[in-house]
């Protein structure tokens, strides 16, 4: 039983961290590039910009989400369970949004790189 | 969507700037330090229960827990920095080293012995990041248009290399 809260709490921490990245990643990218940003209207535009993008609230809401997720995850289910399968997985999720929704190519390269790095995590918890 | 095209195979290439990869290394180094330093404070105050948060409130005043958040927070800002100039599938498998560098404090400060699956796992991390680290960092198409900066890359001054 406490196995399935465990995967419930994973795949709740997954939805809402790919949720989370995506929406930040997309509020950035609205912002533009911040380096550039800071060399010519200074620090206080950045943060202006960042602060009146609405997304990012909801990004950070949702990482909210995740965080507290995680919190009630590893009260469920071991710790050597919970951070590496939510972690893989939250790769391979966002490879998948980040192409539906940011409208990134995911090339074979980057998908190859998101494979990788989620078996990687996965093995580093045995 | 017309200048799309033309950003897609545009001068944003594979290669970054220095202080972009620096920004690269600090969301990988800034996430470890701050999630190792948040988890020895977090030890040290003992278990939080879940139905009583106002202990979560008093963690802060412990000096290994501010000092993890404040690591955090730059975690946080190098990550949007990143984001607002690299695609997401590249940023996370590129800042993915921290899942690594983990395991190589773990095996310095605390003397764990690290199991070959633990190695093949390090070994798979490092693959995928060499992978994508080699790819263009931008190929996502609904940007670059809105701001009179990024209208021509081109055109921007280089940073200075060191």
């Amino acid at each position: 039983m406490n196995d399935l809260y465990a995967w419930a709490a994973i795949a709740l921490i997954t939805m809402a961290a790919t949720t989370g990245d995506v929406l930040l990643a997309y509020s950035m990218k609205r912002v533009g590039d911040v380096g550039e940003i800071w060399k010519t209207s200074g620090l206080f535009a950045v943060v202006a910009r960042i602060l009146s993008t609405p997304t990012f609230f909801l990004g950070v809401l949702a990482m909210a989400v995740a965080f507290y997720s995680l919190l009630f995850g590893l009260s469920w289910g071991n710790l050597s369970l919970v951070v590496p399968a939510s972690a893989s997985l939250t790769f391979v999720a966002n490879a998948i949004a980040a192409r539906i929704f940011l409208h990134e190519r995911v090339g074979r390269r980057r998908w190859i790189a998101a494979l990788l790095v989620a078996a990687g995590v996965a093995l580093m918890a045995v | 969507m017309a200048a799309v095209q033309d950003c897609n195979r545009g001068p944003i290439g594979p290669d970054l700037t220095f202080r972009k990869y620096l920004v690269l290394a600090g969301i990988t180094v800034f996430s470890t330090l701050g999630d190792s330093l948040l988890a020895r404070g977090m030890k040290e105050l003992g278990g939080v229960s879940l139905h009583d948060f106002s202990g979560l409130l008093f963690a802060i005043f412990n000096p290994w827990v501010c000092a993890g958040i404040v690591l955090l927070l730059a975690f946080f800002a190098s990550y949007m920095s990143a984001l607002s100039w690299a695609d997401l599938t590249y940023v996370l498998p590129a800042t993915s080293l921290s899942y690594v560098l983990v395991a190589v404090i773990a095996r310095i400060r605390f003397h764990e012995q690290i199991s070959f699956t633990r190695w093949l796992g390090i070994a798979l991390i490092a693959a995928g990041v060499g992978f994508v680290a080699a790819g263009p960092a931008v190929s996502s198409t609904h940007h670059h248009s809105e701001h009179p900066h990024s209208d021509h890359p081109e055109a921007l001054p280089q940073e200075a290399k060191p």
